[in-house]
């Protein structure tokens, strides 16, 4: 069991990354009760931004220091840019339209965006690689973390704290409030609604940028699939945590990250188990673990709280 | 309510779109061949053209490329031109029975040259055989593919139309055993693999022979060729003690898997089969790769003296992609359905006969030239009788041949 501690950091970034990517099929499903499942792509193509800065934008031989804030606002932008242009065009005009409608154009989209990213991006047709922060790992007794996971560790919790400074206390956080417990009331007080979904688009697109670079600096390596699965678990994650609620994503992410890691180290350990308990069956598990959230908690874990929803 | 029904409908619909991106684009790479008049004969390709896989796939299909048109140039085959079509399976073994019947559908293709998964050839084999199509493939090395799911106690073929040009994992698991207990010294391997024909099989035969030879195993993983993340498996690999990690699949996961392992600490080499044999294995596994090891069919190309040529000519050919692992086994794959097509065509008073398929199959059992991998022919199962291995390590950034000979059990 001395692996233990490790165990649960290795989940805990996992579920950093889930929770990133999670806010912002929460924000936009709180606010216009649509499941983007193109946002899984949103993240990927936050990750290609990045790289694009590193690659065309910095000077070669830049430290990572330097470079790396630059790549973080490439990747907002591209993320965010391309969140923008989906609501635009992709989502408004179904506005209204029977629930099912935007949700297969999401569909689609994410189809769209992940085969550009592979006609169009130089060599992405397998995976890039992608630029690491120098330095070697860090030793905290038996844990180690890698130093891209640093920026991680860092960037879940900051972004929290943003998105909740957003959402509590500015104008247009409250305006989001408010378009979420009640469009046409908030319509009515004046809040200009289609400008406050444009917004949640855009903010759910810059965590899962946060999100793609955070991947990057994790595994070294980026491709044009790999939004798909992580998008996939990211909604889970949202449903676990209690779609609508913006801590709710961040918790049922690490909830996630953590049920798959410790699947995959101790499940085999049980007596009879061992053939359920390989590093294959960690999305079994993890699913397993939904269902039972929602057949006794169907709110998700933190669902209830509506006020906070955003 | 209506929140669980969408999300009841929203899975579904996710469902379906995992389903949806299995079927993607396809490439049609087959407009090669200036036709000089006579008949043309088309020799199939089916490999990953695109998707993680795709440098191995590309090096197939480059290579054929590269075979059908020295046969052309020489004028090889008397009023047949050869030309290429290759069709992207995308490792999938339901694209590849759809690549499959595409193939026999076209009257002009005598012979395919593919696939590179054992699992997609499994669901390709039948579609071939009942159409007495011939498929040499470069790359399978499951054992059961030849010699049927009893391989390891009573071998039995079971398609006459499935030949290989490489060799097969019942010797090169053991081969690596053999090297590792042997020459490298080693005594506590970590097994994983990805639970597909391929990995799995070759995983199979290496801990069987690493027991065999007084090894012990520290502990046996499978992981999901989807994921990404290996961190709890690293995590374990480190805490289990063990001197070295054998994986069984192939370089896309093969290359994270290696720089989790050396991330969590543990500064043990990661050895692997023909399917991690990639350069792009180091360019995933990055700097901390050194040292790893792979097996990989025959010996290198570059030191053969038969290959000296291929390679000069596949430089010459302006091919984008590298030829990688498989290129020399494509060449020699194509070139023996290129030689069963003369041997055809020459019994028939030059023309080709009406059952030129089951005519060509027929052949191929007896098709013998001195290819680029060496001496090319088949045993009674359609295995190559060339049982030739190589150890390669990462050295710098590249693969270096380290030890090459021939498995004896």
């Amino acid at each position: 069991m001395n692996e233990l501690p490790q165990q649960l950091v290795n989940g805990l970034l996992l579920g950093s990354m889930y929770g990133l990517v999670a806010i912002g099929y929460t924000m936009v499903y709180g606010i216009v009760q649509l499941i983007n499942f193109a946002h899984g792509e949103i993240f990927m193509t936050g990750a290609f931004g990045a790289l694009s800065v590193y690659l065309w934008v910095v000077p070669n031989g830049t430290t990572m220091w330097i470079a790396l804030p630059l790549m973080l606002i490439g990747a907002m932008l591209v993320a965010a840019l391309v969140a923008i242009g989906a609501e635009r065009f992709a989502y408004r005009p179904l506005r209204g339209a029977p629930r099912l409608a935007p949700l297969i154009t999401a569909i689609g989209l994410s189809l769209a965006l992940q085969q550009a990213v592979w006609a169009w991006y130089p060599e992405a047709k397998s995976a890039r690689t992608f630029p690491q922060i120098e330095g070697g790992p860090f030793h905290i007794g038996n844990v180690t973390i890698q130093t891209g996971d640093i920026f991680l560790l860092a960037a879940a919790p900051i972004s929290m704290a943003v998105l909740a400074y957003f959402v509590m206390k500015t104008r247009t956080g409250r305006g989001m409030q408010a378009t979420a417990q009640d469009p046409d009331t908030a319509k009515l007080m004046g809040v200009n609604t289609d400008r406050i979904i444009v917004i949640a688009f855009a903010l759910g697109a810059i965590f899962a940028a946060v999100g793609g670079v955070a991947y990057g600096l994790k595994y070294g390596q980026i491709d044009y699939r790999m939004g798909f699965i992580l998008g996939l678990k990211a909604f889970t994650a949202a449903v676990l945590g209690g779609i609508g609620n913006i801590y709710g994503a961040m918790i049922g992410g690490v909830v996630l990250g953590i049920a798959e890691t410790l699947a995959t180290a101790y499940i085999a350990d049980i007596p009879g188990m061992d053939k359920f308990g390989s590093q294959s069956w960690a999305d079994v598990w993890a699913f397993v673990l939904l269902i039972l959230v929602l057949l006794f908690r169907p709110q998700g874990l933190l669902g209830e709280r509506v006020a906070d929803r955003a | 309510m209506r929140q669980r029904s969408l999300i009841a409908i929203t899975a579904a619909l996710s469902a379906g779109a995992l389903t949806l991106t299995a079927c993607g684009s396809r490439d049609s790479g087959g407009d090669k061949g200036s036709d000089s008049g006579g008949t043309v004969v088309t020799i199939g390709v089916d490999a990953p053209l695109t998707g993680d896989l795709s440098a191995l796939g590309l090096g197939i299909k480059n290579s054929v490329d590269l075979a059908a048109k020295t046969a052309n140039k020489q004028k090889y085959v008397d009023g047949v031109t050869f030309k290429i079509e290759a069709l992207d399976d995308q490792a999938q073994p339901s694209s590849g029975q759809q690549n499959a019947t595409k193939l026999v559908a076209n009257k002009s293709v005598l012979g395919v040259v593919g696939p590179l998964n054992s699992s997609v050839a499994e669901s390709m084999q039948k579609v071939f055989d009942d159409a007495k199509l011939v498929e040499v493939s470069p790359a399978n090395t499951n054992p059961a593919l030849t010699q049927g799911t009893d391989w390891a106690t009573s071998k039995k073929r079971v398609y006459k139309s499935y030949f290989r040009t490489a060799t097969t994992d019942a010797i090169q698991g053991p081969f690596a055993a053999q090297y590792l207990v042997n020459d490298a010294k080693k005594k506590k391997v970590f097994v994983i693999d990805d639970k597909k024909t391929y990995g799995a099989g070759l995983a199979g035969t290496f801990t069987e022979e690493f027991k065999k030879l007084g090894g012990t195993v520290a502990g046996t993983e499978h992981i999901n060729p989807d994921s990404k993340d290996f961190s709890a498996i690293a995590t374990k690999v480190k805490n289990s003690g063990a001197d070295v990690v054998y994986y069984g699949g192939e370089y896309p996961q093969a290359g994270p898997l290696s720089k989790q392992i050396k991330a969590a600490g543990a500064k043990i080499p990661v050895v692997g089969g023909d399917g991690i044999y990639s350069a792009d294995f180091i360019k995933l596994a990055g700097a901390t790769a050194a040292g790893d090891l792979a097996t990989s069919v025959g010996a290198p190309v570059e030191e053969l003296a038969s290959a000296k040529e291929f390679v000069a000519n596949y430089k010459n050919g302006g091919y984008k992609e590298a030829y990688e692992a498989y290129g020399g086994y494509s060449y020699d794959s194509a070139w023996a359905i290129i030689e069963a097509v003369k041997k055809v065509v020459d019994d028939n008073g030059g023309k080709l006969p009406d059952d030129a398929r089951a005519k060509v199959t027929e052949a191929m059992q007896n098709v013998s030239f001195d290819g680029v991998t060496g001496k090319v022919s088949f045993d009674e199962f359609g295995d190559a009788t060339n049982k030739q291995l190589t150890v390669y390590a990462v050295e710098n950034g590249n693969w270096k041949a380290v030890k090459s000979g021939t498995y004896s059990g």
